[in-house]
């Protein structure tokens, strides 16, 4: 800080950690990667996961099919951590994991994969992200029950704090929320709840040690946030965020050491308002959101990073990562953002703004807590959000809220950026296979006796409620054990779990613009004899179930029974109940980039199932190559990001149902 | 496939006729309403010669008591058993758009390729928790080729007391703590079901003191027979195979064609309203009557819905 003049400071802050969300394919293409992102500046790893890591499933399984490397990088076993991590010093890198159900285990690999260096566990510094809850609520890859899961959280948090002690065992996150549709107070509301779920677990836990070690997990809890477009408001947002996180240390941990109660948190911006339309927009977008968690030194973030300007359309490429980290370094580097002391202390209008949402905020809190806490609350949670996502694509769908070159401001010209076909990365499918084979050959060079008992003293520790599942999570990944076998251990003893859908008690509006398609579907389904039944589907392990979710609920509002079982099935799985269930139309949402694998098998299984012709339409992250090849295949109808008018879509559908039997469209006569 | 050919299927104990059953006696068109009357008419005791082997229970109770994870470990403890089984579940509507979300299904586990399980969601329609039109036909059907055929409503106060039009045994289903039930129950806006189920037995105390709770109040009212289980569907399971074994013991004490002809005669009447309404239930002189003549019409062998329909529309005079 400044002696006298407090305008400036007498030296400039230091950066953010500056990070990309990375990682793809294997180990090795993923090091190469990670590699050149340091030599470009980044000052820290964010590493991606594939969808079967983060569940829990081995390459070969089958709902790993088409997923493996897709959205992450495929770590099967120790020796892909290694991998990752060779030429990149432990004991200096400063690594995030974007990894939750199946954390304890990663971070047992990262641990292994650091003695491998000769690094010592206490040296290691990172994140995992660890946060369960949230995955129920929106992200989808969890794994395990809510209890044991809790279970796993408090026993990665109270084993780092002794033994990793510079690491952040857990980043509550408020980011998939607002991806969820979360208003900022709900963002806020739920994270904090969120937050005293895991800490009362903890406490709980770590029993008569509590008096001595909860002000440490305390200060080891770190946040995930998010930051949209209304930049003002977020930067708001964080300073409530912090206010209460102050006084929740202060009041229910009686954490007295101020630095220990101070409000730390990772930020990704905004991705759910980057748009397919128009996306070279986003660049603005962003910039604006990066502000929202730098401009305000008392809540600046701690480490950052950035979504690139074409996620809406496929996978990045480097060079569009690269560009978003040129961002975070004109930021830093070039303005002069760094140079001052909190820029809004005194500032009426942010002090109004912050109350407005701590008042806001606390309600909300109540109400979690007098449903019994975060855990008893997802599925209430749950509907609030489907309910706020619904209530944010009305006013976009009304015109109430601009999103410029999407619903206002449309006409375009030709974009230089966008008319190469290639303008995406893609996964080379041969990896899938590569994984796999690696799988077996490392299954064949281990110790198969050591990695049984290992998996067997897992079983035992986890069964027994007083043990610490950590070192025995260690032990089996020092002797070899796949992320599949640890993960499988852990569900025979936990028991499997679906997440609440939200869409069950999601509120049925009335809307006057509903009531021609009310109409229709009436029409159309007097004409089959039964109401029109719809199926919609998320095959694969993408979790990101927002979007078939808002298309289940309008169909409902529309008029249709819907059938939605929520995420992960099997194509099997898909097909038996469309042909239990003897629906007119299925419409399958994958936003992994592994539609082109996962879309004919649906097709095939539905063939094999024996239904009879029943149209399929498809959603997600589509480049139009491959939604012409998926038209080819025989989908009836393919919609991406850029289709965001849900009624002209269910009203499609209803049309492709009445030519499907043959029935007159009523339009034009 | 006309109703006569999927009734000659399921005798045959085709299981794979079940989802073109379903497609047929939801369907309201007149060619289908035909159809189904065959069908019904080609399943009924007649054609069989006597009553459906299928156990059929009623599994019924307020939103969020856990009655699909309930249901998921119970399908699962019947096939180990080598029982096949159907669930027809009932999901409310939407009063406004007339559109329902039916996500029960996903709750229950089961093994695609496992052609035994069958499981089927239905919108309760325009009566509210209250049963299918549908439902009533597609477990009478169902019930000649699947061991078991369960009915899965929500609801409490209306619904049981549908369910026991059809079933041969009611499950209520009830959570710790929830006192509505206990008052419904002693103020006899519940009847007394045949089972009572408290779940989340894995809560301790509570589950413990609601099941005393309801065993008190059952035996204020001089139903001192009536199991009161306690279960848990989170891992490990418990008391599902106590549960199984409930039923079953009432399915051995039940007089079946008694208790379906009961059913058959509320099916009846059923369709009846709901095809001529109020103004044709006063020509029969009100529901009560309508049973009695019903029951009256006693003939040496069960008769069939249809024929009983056919009987109360020539009785009030009016048109099929």
């Amino acid at each position: 800080m400044s002696d006298h003049h407090t305008s400036r400071l007498s030296e400039s802050d230091r950066p953010w950690l500056m990070r990309t969300y990375a990682g793809h394919s294997d180990a090795q293409r993923s090091n190469e990667l990670y590699r050149l992102n340091l030599e470009k500046g980044q000052t820290g790893l964010s590493v991606a996961f594939d969808l079967p890591t983060q569940t829990g499933y081995d390459p070969d399984h089958i709902l790993a099919k088409g997923e493996v490397g897709k959205v992450g990088v495929s770590i099967a076993h120790e020796g892909d951590m290694r991998t990752l991590m060779n030429g990149i010093p432990l004991d200096q890198m400063n690594t995030s994991m974007t990894i939750n159900a199946t954390a304890a285990w990663l971070l047992a690999l990262y641990i292994v994969a650091a003695e491998e260096q000769g690094v010592a566990e206490h040296q290691l510094q990172g994140t995992t992200q660890n946060d369960i809850l949230k995955e129920y609520l929106s992200r989808g890859t969890y794994a395990f029950p809510p209890a044991p899961s809790m279970r796993l959280i408090a026993d990665t948090i109270a084993y780092t704090v002794e033994h990793v002690p510079k690491w952040n065992p857990i980043n509550i996150c408020s980011y998939h929320l607002q991806e969820a549709g979360a208003t900022p107070v709900q963002e806020i509301a739920y994270a904090m709840s969120n937050a005293i779920a895991v800490l009362d677990a903890v406490r709980a836990r770590v029993g008569g040690r509590a008096e001595v070690l909860m002000a440490s997990v305390f200060g080891r809890i770190s946040f995930f946030v998010n930051a949209g477009v209304r930049f003002i408001e977020e930067h708001a947002k964080l300073r409530a965020m912090s206010q209460l996180w102050d006084e929740l240390g202060r009041d229910r941990y009686g954490v007295d050491d101020d630095k220990l109660r101070r409000f730390r948190y990772g930020v990704q911006v905004n991705s759910l308002g980057l748009t397919a339309a128009q996306p070279e927009n986003n660049v603005y977008r962003i910039a604006l959101e990066a502000l929202a968690v730098t401009l305000g030194r008392d809540v600046r973030a701690r480490a950052l990073q950035l979504p690139a300007w074409n996620e809406a359309l496929g996978l990045p490429r480097p060079w569009d990562q690269q560009w978003s980290l040129r961002l975070q370094q004109v930021l830093a580097y070039e303005t002069d953002l760094l140079e001052y002391p909190d820029i809004f202390e005194g500032s009426h209008v942010m002090e109004g703004l912050v109350s407005e949402l701590v008042d806001g905020a606390r309600a909300e809190m109540a109400h979690v807590a007098e449903l019994g806490g975060a855990v008893e609350a997802v599925d209430y949670m749950k509907s609030a959000l489907v309910d706020s996502h619904r209530e944010r694509w009305r006013r976009i769908e009304s015109g109430e809220l601009t999103v410029v070159g999407m619903n206002r401001f449309t006409s375009t010209e030709t974009s230089p950026l966008t008319k190469d076909a290639d303008g995406i990365m893609t996964v080379d499918p041969e990896v899938e296979a590569e994984q796999q084979a690696a799988l077996v050959r490392w299954r064949s060079e281990r110790d198969d006796a050591a990695v049984k008992q290992a998996l067997k003293n897992l079983a035992e520790v986890a069964a027994d409620d007083a043990q610490n599942i950590m070192p025995a999570t260690i032990a089996a990944a020092r002797a070899g054990a796949t992320t599949g076998e640890w993960s499988q251990t852990l569900r025979d003893v936990f028991g499997e779990y679906r997440g609440p859908t939200g869409v069950g008690e999601a509120a049925a509006v009335s809307r006057e613009d509903l009531e021609e398609l009310r109409d229709e579907v009436e029409r159309v389904s007097e004409a089959l004899g039964r109401r029109l039944k719809f199926l919609v589907g998320k095959p694969g392990l993408d979790g990101h179930s927002n979007g078939a979710e808002q298309i289940a609920v309008r169909a409902r509002d529309a008029g249709m029974d819907v059938v939605y079982e929520g995420i992960r099935l099997t194509p099997a799985q898909i097909a038996s109940s469309a042909a239990q269930e003897g629906v007119h139309v299925i419409g399958l949402s994958i936003l992994s980039g592994s539609h082109a694998e996962l879309i004919p098998l649906v097709l095939q299984a539905l063939a094999d199932a024996g239904v009879p012709d029943v149209p399929v339409i498809v959603g997600g992250i589509i480049p139009e190559a491959d939604a012409a090849t998926l038209r080819e295949a025989g989908v009836a109808a393919v919609y991406t990001p850029k289709d965001w008018d849900l009624n002209r879509m269910i009203s499609d559908i209803v049309a492709i149902v009445s030519e499907r039997h043959g029935l007159e469209s009523v339009a034009g006569a | 496939m006309t109703g006569h050919e999927l009734g000659g299927r399921l005798r045959a104990r085709d299981l794979s006729a079940a989802p073109e059953v379903l497609n047929l006696v939801e369907s309201r068109t007149e060619t289908n309403r035909a159809q189904t009357a065959e069908l019904l008419a080609a399943v009924a005791p007649a054609a069989l010669g006597g009553e459906a082997p299928a156990q059929i229970v009623g599994v019924t109770g307020p939103p969020g008591v856990g009655k699909s994870s309930l249901l998921s470990q119970l399908v699962s403890v019947w096939r180990a058993r080598d029982r096949s089984v159907a669930v027809l579940a009932v999901d409310p509507s939407s009063r406004r758009s007339g559109g329902s979300l039916l996500g029960d299904r996903a709750r229950i586990e089961r093994d695609p390729a496992d052609v035994s399980v069958f499981i089927r969601s239905t919108a309760a329609g325009d009566r509210l928790g209250g049963l299918a039109p549908a439902t009533r036909a597609a477990a009478a059907a169902l019930a000649c080729a699947f061991d078991v055929v369960v009915i899965e409503t929500v609801g409490v106060g209306q619904s049981e007391t549908e369910v026991a039009d059809v079933a041969d045994a009611v499950a209520v289903v009830v959570q710790p703590g929830s006192g509505d039930v206990l008052q419904f129950l002693k103020s006899g806006i519940m009847e007394i079901p045949d089972v009572l189920v408290v779940t989340k037995s894995d809560l301790g105390q509570v589950a413990t003191r609601a099941l005393s709770d309801l065993r008190s109040a059952l035996g204020a009212l001089g139903a001192t027979q009536t199991p009161v289980l306690a279960v848990s569907s989170v891992a490990p399971p418990s008391g599902i195979e106590e549960l199984v074994g409930a039923l079953d013991a009432h399915q051995s004490r039940l007089d079946v064609a008694q208790r379906r002809t009961r059913s058959r005669r509320a099916h009846a009447l059923a369709d009846f309203a709901a095809e001529h309404g109020d103004r044709g239930m006063r020509a029969l002189g009100g529901r009560r009557e309508a049973d009695r003549w019903l029951r009256s019409l006693a003939t040496d062998r069960p008769a069939d819905v249809a024929a009983l329909i056919e009987a109360l529309e020539r009785r009030a005079g009016v048109s099929p």
